[in-house]
């Protein structure tokens, strides 16, 4: 089974309760748990052993021992210092005198040219115009992908035709930028390996043709141990102002940001959620801390459903529980909803794996083609039926079941759960009603 | 049939031996240097055992595994010294990656044979297939490429070049097509020009997101209607630097897309790729090939004792 950094804390703590005082050994044994659940997130080695004595001494300073959870005020001080590790969100930089450069760095793969789409799109709404240009003369195709991306995006981008010299490209993209008026110039470069000698030196050779802002390495969250290495001489030929995390809308833990910030000192910037060119983020310590723990995104999730969750409709559905009117086109606008926060899937993995959630399988398949077939039966009824669902006899669920192209055993189904739902709803109703849910229409209410 | 998947080649070492000289990670340093001579067995030399494959990425539980199975031999005192402890850690990690099941090799199946290429966003699909076609096609073999990476810029454009290179067939679509489409169209006519294998290019996809798992596999059953059998090679595109997470990458790609077998890439920088033991144990799934650069011909047939000097020497 899948257990979790929280039960493996709570059984290495164990021991203690009943035997009144906890020992040093209790927390070196909890500390081990920690060590592991950070290896497996990926974190580096060497980083996770000196975080893991650096915890320690912090534990035993403010006497956890001593405490009456020792366990969950273990676990306080590992996100603390490792909140406090990857900083605070970070502003980019732009310079003083526009265009502004940013070059885009890191090795293969890791997602380069999608982050440079993503960023042009991220500064044209934030109020900048920027323009794009690839020195990526290695890859095949590399040129036309970037190009393609900022014709999607519509951002400018400098195609540098007619030469295979970076440091051309990057003189004629300039030129550009001063004559359009362009305010900020991304700099899309090859991937190349760190030991890469010949490489390295053309990315220095950029950085003093350029002077730039931001100099962004972009790293794939799904990277393991070799981050440190890979990011350290990044760091030390051209010194990384900023981190862009990729592909974290992965099931991968991200420790990486963790051996990165160590040995570049630089803070994550942005991180990519998605394959879609709004999908870049600015990025929140908080957020990951979770993540590398393996403890879940519940921060996330709860942005998530404020963004998407209209807060007249949320008022609306707290009062109809209050009076019991939840009809089954209350029930499709839920379904509608939950839908637009995102795919299921992705829903379940910002769940934490403990507490209630921890018996949900981890493969649970929630097919998100039931939630269509549920909609489209729901659509199938007339405005009086989803108005009044008693209404609804056999003879009418035969036509909801052919309109839908369901069947009816399908009908009866989605019936039987509006029902359930509603009973449920009923019941919370009639406890905010008693004031015991006072929370409710907090949480109905928000913004 | 043209040795596809032969074993054995003498310039996997060559080439690893060339990026351990490159790069000589501490790690592997250190570990030769307590390895070597007659140094007692202690605890503190398991210790430093366990960071040589922790910091490879073999990842926690298959190194407890590893670890445990060490301690009890040196506990029954049948590893007296580091040189012997040395072999026995060689021994345990190579039998793990030679316990899947040998690649069904040179079988003669009803051509064309059909080979998918699947793998998470930026591992090097692409690259990969190009030097694979470059591959058997210097081994006499008629290649036709299928450019069903539909999805991202300029895929299609990228796998064209590869195919020039290669001087191979590549047949294609619009981009945003449908890539079960561009699959039935490629395998329809490699069939009809006679040709002996068909690589599939596939889009880069998370190996969370259900609907592009579930693209994947109407892609499976589209070949399979043209070609019956196909694809009778999945091979899984691995990047060397992945960490942790390629364990659950290998597991759904596995259950989804039937893989049959590994393209460990990138293995030309510092990174050690250790998440394919894991992968092994776990999946019983053969390493195929290794990626050593982006050289048309640095691909290799993937040698398991090779690998495991690499790791330790």
């Amino acid at each position: 089974m899948f257990e979790t950094l929280t039960d493996k804390l709570q059984r290495a703590f164990k021991n203690l309760r009943g035997q009144g005082k906890l020992s040093e050994e209790h927390l070196d044994a909890a500390l081990g748990e920690i060590r592991e659940a950070l290896l497996d997130g990926d974190v580096n080695l060497g980083v996770a052993e000196e975080f893991i004595a650096h915890v320690r001494a912090k534990a035993l300073g403010s006497e956890v021992l001593l405490q009456l959870s020792p366990d969950q005020q273990v676990v306080k001080i590992v996100r603390d210092e490792l909140g406090d590790l990857l900083g605070r969100e970070a502003r980019p930089q732009f310079g003083s005198r526009p265009p502004a450069v940013w070059l885009i760095v890191g090795l293969q793969g890791s997602g380069k040219t999608t982050s440079t789409g993503k960023l042009g799109k991220w500064l044209s709404e934030h109020g900048h115009r920027p323009i794009v240009v690839s020195t990526d003369v290695y890859r095949p195709a590399a040129r036309e992908q970037l190009a393609q991306v900022a014709k999607a995006t519509g951002t400018p981008c400098w195609p540098g035709t007619g030469t295979d010299k970076p440091l051309e490209i990057v003189r004629g993209a300039t030129r550009e930028a001063k004559l359009s008026a362009s305010d900020v110039i991304l700099v899309d470069t090859a991937g190349r390996l760190h030991i890469d000698e010949e490489l390295m030196n053309e990315l220095s050779m950029l950085k003093r043709e350029l002077n730039p802002a931001e100099i962004l390495f972009v790293a794939d969250a799904m990277t393991g141990q070799d981050a440190v290495n890979s990011a350290g001489e990044f760091h030390k030929r051209l010194g990384v102002t900023g981190v862009i995390l990729t592909k974290l809308d992965g099931d991968a833990r991200g420790g990486a940001a963790l051996s990165i910030r160590k040995v570049t000192g630089a803070p994550v910037k942005f991180v990519g959620v998605g394959e879609k060119y709004d999908a870049l983020e600015p990025f929140l310590p908080d957020r990951i801390v979770s993540r590398i723990l393996g403890m879940g995104d519940v921060l996330g999730l709860i942005e998530r459903a404020e963004k998407t969750i209209d807060a007249k409709q949320a008022r609306d559905l707290e009062r109809k529980m209050r009076e019991d009117e939840f009809t089954l086109e209350d029930f499709r606008d839920q379904l509608r909803q939950i839908r637009k926060m995102g795919s299921i899937e992705q829903l379940m993995g910002m769940l934490p794996k403990v507490g209630p959630f921890a018996k949900i399988p981890k493969d649970a398949a929630i097919d998100e083609k039931q939630l269509t077939s549920v909609e489209a039966i729901i659509n199938s009824m007339t405005a009086r039926e989803r108005a009044d669902s008693n209404l609804i006899d056999g003879k009418r669920r035969k036509r909801i079941a052919r309109g839908s192209g369901t069947t009816v055993q399908e009908v009866n189904q989605v019936l039987k759960q509006y029902a359930d739902m509603r009973r449920m709803m009923k019941q919370y109703g009639s406890m905010a009603k008693a004031g015991r849910l006072r929370g409710l229409g907090k949480l109905a209410g928000m913004k | 049939m043209f040795s596809l998947f032969t074993k054995r080649e003498g310039s996997l070492l060559d080439r690893l031996k060339q990026s351990v000289a490159k790069t000589r990670t501490e790690i592997a340093a250190r570990v030769e240097q307590l390895l070597t001579g007659n140094r007692p067995v202690d605890a503190e030399l398991l210790h430093q055992l366990e960071a040589a494959l922790l910091s490879a990425d073999v990842g926690v539980r298959t190194t407890k595994e590893v670890l445990a199975a060490l301690r009890e031999q040196v506990n029954q005192h049948k590893l007296e010294d580091a040189a012997a402890l040395k072999q026995e850690l060689k021994r345990q990690v190579l039998k793990i990656l030679e316990a899947p099941a040998a690649p069904p090799d040179g079988q003669p199946t009803a051509a064309p044979r059909v080979i998918f290429v699947v793998g998470v966003n930026g591992t090097g699909k692409t690259t990969t297939i190009g030097k694979l076609a470059n591959r058997l096609k210097g081994e006499g073999a008629r290649v036709v490429l299928c450019a069903a990476d539909t999805f991202r810029a300029a895929a299609i454009e990228q796998l064209e070049v590869w195919a020039r290179r290669a001087e191979v067939d590549l047949i294609k679509q619009k981009s945003g097509a449908d890539p079960a489409a561009v699959v039935f169209d490629a395998l329809s006519a490699a069939c009809s020009r006679g040709a002996d294998v068909v690589i599939v290019d596939t889009a880069g996809r998370l190996h969370t997101k259900s609907n592009l798992m579930a693209e994947l596999e109407k892609m499976k059953r589209t070949a399979a209607k043209v070609v019956p059998g196909a694809p009778h090679d999945v091979l899984l595109v691995l990047d060397a630097t992945t960490g942790q997470n390629g364990l659950n990458q290998a597991r759904e790609f596995f259950s989804h897309a039937g893989v049959t077998g590994i393209v460990l890439t990138k293995l030309d920088g510092t990174a050690k790729g250790g998440i394919v033991v894991a992968i092994a144990r776990e999946l019983h799934l053969p390493i195929r090939f290794v990626g050593t650069g982006e050289k048309v011909d640095d691909l290799v047939p993937f040698d398991a004792q090779t690998y495991v000097n690499s790791l330790f020497d």
